[in-house]
């Protein structure tokens, strides 16, 4: 169980094939990764930067894996997130699960990245031919948080 | 009490973190930005809308009516655009 956050790049193989060898308990293995597109509506994006809240991320993140701990059995979990400027076709996030059977791994991180991403104090900057302007929250992100309020 | 501001609250009032001592006379997070609204026009711009505003205290996500003490720390910033 882990928590990343930092400027540098990841290598998902490693931490996926990583997760896999640590526990022969394991039976699947789920991840997603998270990329800078080049395009927000209609506007092209050179970059983002990504601002965050140091010491409140690693502990909202940790908060938001306890609360997946809690939900399904999970063997293993792991959360890198990036900050700082990031390229389009950039990895900025990596959310991998890991339990004994597919459907506790596939719900738990769909979980994570849905609830992080409203939770988790990161805030990105995009940089336009327009100028540089702040992203505005998704009210879509808010909906699919909402849905995991339900039990189950 | 420490006061830190991200995005583009930070640029409106032209700093990430201060320190306020003695503690503002507020006792919870929405007294607090009624003080801090006016301490100055920068103040007023990132606060103008406090529907677009949201709090931390001590690092954790809390609603406006939260109360605060003197050696806490509150954070305000735009709704999270992480992930």
């Amino acid at each position: 169980m882990a928590v990343r956050v930092q400027r540098e790049d990841f290598d998902p193989g490693h931490e996926i094939a990583r997760m896999g060898a640590a526990d022969r308990g394991i039976g699947a293995v789920v991840s997603f990764t998270g990329l800078v597109r080049d395009l927000a509506g209609e506007a092209a994006i050179g970059a983002m930067t990504l601002e965050h809240y140091p010491g409140m991320t690693e502990k909202e993140l940790a908060r938001v894996e306890a609360e997946a701990r809690a939900r399904w059995r999970l063997a293993d979990c792991l959360i890198v997130h990036r900050h700082g400027r990031l390229e389009p076709g950039e990895r900025i996030v990596l959310v991998v699960t890991a339990s004994a059977h597919r459907d506790d791994a596939f719900e738990a991180c769909r979980f994570l990245i849905d609830w992080l991403k409203t939770r988790a104090p990161f805030w990105k900057q995009e940089e336009t031919g327009q100028g540089e302007r702040w992203v505005a929250a998704r009210e879509s992100d808010d909906r699919a948080a909402e849905r995991w309020l339900k039990p189950g | 009490m420490k006061l830190l501001y991200f995005a583009w609250l930070r640029q409106r009032i032209g700093k990430g973190e201060e320190d306020i001592a003695p503690a503002p006379p507020a006792q919870n997070v929405a007294e607090l930005i009624d003080w801090l609204k006016a301490r100055g026009p920068g103040y007023a711009a990132a606060f103008a809308d406090p529907k677009l505003v949201r709090a931390a205290v001590n690092q954790v996500h809390v609603k406006f009516d939260a109360p605060i003490a003197a050696g806490d720390e509150v954070a305000f910033f735009p709704p999270v655009t992480g992930g």
